[in-house]
């Protein structure tokens, strides 16, 4: 019925885009670990940390993991949108989902190069 | 907006058809991922810290309840995962039509449940 356009004005389409394409990227980058880590015959911490060792290992990892928490985000948003009601609950939410994707997203670069 | 609408639902009658019960346990597969996320990253910074805190992760991922969880875990993601992929080619416009999208639901359930088990029993 009406015409949208992904790059057009804010329909929703961005995120729903982002979505999809961090979906994207988290499938492979999973589908490409579980086989390394599969096809290891003997897998121990020298396997495991040699395999972050790598700072294309830590960036892709990095990227995934803020994949993950942007397509959670846009998730619950959605889902809250469908199931809370009151705004000031939807607002603590959102603040709350927020603020603990930031601190993961920092959590997560001490992991991977504090180790 | 507020006046009542008449409603003719039989609720007895109506059942979530497959499409829709997946799509419900997308949702839910997709909150328990995100529940989880401290105690996943907390399990990857354990794992790659050092020798010691990566053999004391182990010992607690050996107790059964923690077996349990990460198994219920592994299946929440496999659904997710599997389901996830049906929307993408739902998407692009892949297996619209009714009969197929039955089919395919049908098989996210079956393959995420059938690679829960295989990689279950692959890990322990």
């Amino acid at each position: 019925m009406v015409n949208r356009v992904v790059t057009g004005a804010h329909y929703g389409l961005r995120d729903w885009l982002i979505q999809r394409i961090t979906a994207a990227l988290m499938a492979l980058y999973s589908v490409a670990l579980a086989g390394y880590l599969l096809l290891q015959p003997h897998l121990d911490y020298d396997v495991w940390t040699g395999l972050f060792s790598g700072q294309p290992m830590r960036t892709f990892t990095l990227l995934f993991l803020l994949s993950v928490f942007y397509h959670a985000w846009i998730g619950i948003r959605g889902v809250v949108m469908d199931y809370v009601k009151p705004a000031s609950a939807r607002l603590t939410i959102y603040v709350l989902v927020i603020l603990v994707s930031l601190l993961y997203a920092i959590w997560a670069v001490q992991i991977l190069w504090g180790m | 907006m507020d006046k009542e609408h008449p409603k003719h639902l039989a609720q007895h009658l109506i059942k979530l058809p497959l499409p829709g019960f997946v799509s419900i346990l997308h949702r839910i597969s997709g909150l328990l991922l995100f529940l989880a996320l401290p105690l996943l990253l907390l399990m990857l910074q354990y794992s790659l810290r050092s020798i010691e805190t990566y053999t004391q992760l182990m010992a607690v991922l050996a107790h059964p309840l923690a077996k349990l969880l990460l198994l219920g875990l592994l299946w929440a993601f496999l659904h997710h995962f599997c389901a996830g992929l049906r929307y993408l080619a739902i998407d692009l416009d892949y297996g619209v039509k009714l009969a197929q999208a039955r089919a395919s639901s049908k098989a996210v359930l079956a393959v995420s449940l059938l690679l829960t088990v295989l990689l279950g029993a692959k890990l322990w």
